[in-house]
């Protein structure tokens, strides 16, 4: 790979889903994520951003063109320092909380004391410590949604991809959870990839915001937001959010409107 | 009280009611006791053919007999699930088999089996197979469909191989379907085997129920059904209960 600067490169993917329908979900496009930073991903429906992030992910090989994470090709599994969080809930419902937090842990061989330490703390950082041996039934959506996110955290991944983690759940919720994520992104220096239907969360979370055209999907643009690396939901406030997210819908308008095309096509 | 106690206790009160009902009804003389013996003369009489050792070749015979076709089916039916969820087109074509498989009485094949591997035990193993796999293998593919698709995917980015992703999320994730299956599994192999021993046996339970009301003995034909109807109902109860917690567990309840 060249180009170190980058911690995960996409270089001309593209996807198709072959068969009757020959869906040409992606690309071709390009991709550089710097290390340490955090990425969102926003466009309109149906246009490739759950398709980008399998990729990313390992979890789904590109048709044509390469993925890089930390300088090896991701070749159709999930590379080591890769953590993927779900928009549905992926909790293990047969598990306690603390033992989804455990599940990784325990598949990598860590030592009994080492996996209870690290769960422990994983369930305090995202306030879970008293759930730790409810089960996820028990639990509302969003309190799912973190076990999910603990899950990840506690195998201390480089580089965190997030597929609408906050999308189920309601306005209020989601803006906390967003505190939570910039959080965790502030503690492991992790690098993270947030894909969002959602302006304002980009917005309000991400560094640099790119926006991606209807299907197949290409970036169109990537917009900086500029703030501070300690940031919360509190700059939904700030008189800059409201441009920004104005100017991330100016480059999504006509997209929208031509994937509302195709879908009506 | 919870509900559902509250529901438990109304069953046991229900059986017990109607369990006293017929004690009254055998004892008054209404119903005729050697027609049928009361509640208490069936218990007394199971206790006592069961302590005779007479039987006791018999019940190990008929168990061991229904714990091989009962284990053999639920592997084979768990197989064939899992077969047929990952082959759509193998599955669509049997669909329309499986779904018709209950409706074809399958003690009409014993006579053939018995003619294939002689008047032994594997005829009825067969049968009790036969009975039980289908049952287990539906409820296989039910939950098999009802894995979320995002549970294989967590699965893939813990970088668990085929056989650990089978093991450690499929099969949890699918076990209240499976213990559906085992449970009914259980049940057709246990109807499968006695229902066998009735036809064309010489020993087992079912023949000994069916010799003891040959000879016109009441006491040891009831005992033994009574033994079976319990060891039949605390079998199925303990797995009815164990799939229940489970079920419960994934519902937050």
């Amino acid at each position: 790979m060249s180009g170190a600067a980058a911690h995960a490169r996409l270089t001309g993917v593209t996807r198709v889903y072959a068969g009757p329908t020959h869906v040409h979900a992606l690309g071709p496009l390009d991709l550089d994520v710097a290390r340490g930073e955090f990425l969102a991903v926003v466009g309109p429906s149906g246009c490739g951003k759950s398709t980008l992030l399998d990729v990313l992910a390992g979890l789904a090989a590109p048709s044509s063109g390469e993925a890089w994470f930390e300088d090896r090709r991701i070749a159709g599994t999930v590379p080591d320092g890769i953590g993927v969080v779900f928009q549905e809930d992926a909790s293990f419902p047969w598990l306690t909380v603390a033992d989804n937090v455990a599940f990784g842990l325990r598949r990598a061989g860590l030592d009994g004391a080492e996996i209870r330490r690290r769960v422990e703390d994983a369930l305090g950082f995202m306030g879970l410590g008293e759930f730790a041996r409810a089960y996820p039934a028990q639990l509302s959506g969003g309190m799912r949604q973190r076990v999910c996110i603990a899950r990840t955290l506690v195998l201390a991944p480089r580089f965190i991809l997030l597929d609408e983690p906050f999308g189920a759940l309601d306005q209020q919720t989601r803006l906390l959870m967003g505190d939570e994520l910039l959080r965790l992104w502030r503690r492991t220096g992790a690098t993270v990839l947030l894909i969002t239907h959602a302006l304002d969360e980009a917005a309000m979370l991400a560094d640099r915001v790119g926006v991606m055209s209807a299907r197949p999907g290409r970036f169109i643009a990537f917009v900086p937001t500029g703030w501070p690396r300690d940031r919360d939901s509190r700059v939904v406030s700030a008189p800059e959010f409201g441009a920004l997210t104005a100017q991330l819908w100016s480059h999504l308008r006509p997209e929208s409107l031509r994937a509302m095309g195709q879908a009506r096509a | 009280m919870s509900r559902r106690r509250a529901v438990l206790g109304g069953r046991i009160a229900l059986i017990a009611g109607a369990v006293a009902a017929l004690e009254m009804l055998c004892r008054s003389g209404i119903v005729d006791p050697l027609t049928l013996l009361p509640p208490s003369g069936m218990a007394a009489a199971m206790v006592a053919v069961i302590a005779s050792g007479s039987v006791t070749g018999d019940i190990l015979r008929t168990f061991t007999t229904v714990a091989v076709a009962f284990g053999l089916a639920v592997a084979f039916g768990i197989a064939v699930g899992a077969l047929l969820h990952a082959a759509p087109r193998l599955r669509r074509a049997l669909d329309p088999l499986l779904a018709s498989y209950y409706a074809v009485p399958l003690f009409v094949f014993y006579p053939l089996l018995v003619a294939l591997f002689g008047l032994n035990v594997v005829p009825l193993i067969v049968l009790g197979f036969a009975s039980a796999t289908v049952a287990m293998a539906m409820s296989t593919l039910t939950g098999l469909d009802r894995t979320p698709r995002v549970l294989l995917k967590a699965a893939r980015v813990h970088r668990l191989g085929r056989l650990r992703t089978a093991l450690l999320v499929v099969l949890p994730a699918a076990s209240p379907d499976l213990l559906t299956g085992v449970k009914l599994a259980l049940a057709y192999a246990f109807i499968g085997i006695i229902a066998g021993e009735f036809i064309l046996s010489g020993s087992g339970l079912g023949y000994q129920i069916a010799y003891a009301y040959d000879s016109f003995d009441n006491r040891t034909m009831y005992g033994l059904m009574l033994f079976v109807l319990l060891i039949a109902t605390a079998a199925n109860a303990a797995l009815h209960a164990w799939e229940q917690r489970v079920r419960r567990r994934r519902s937050g309840r």
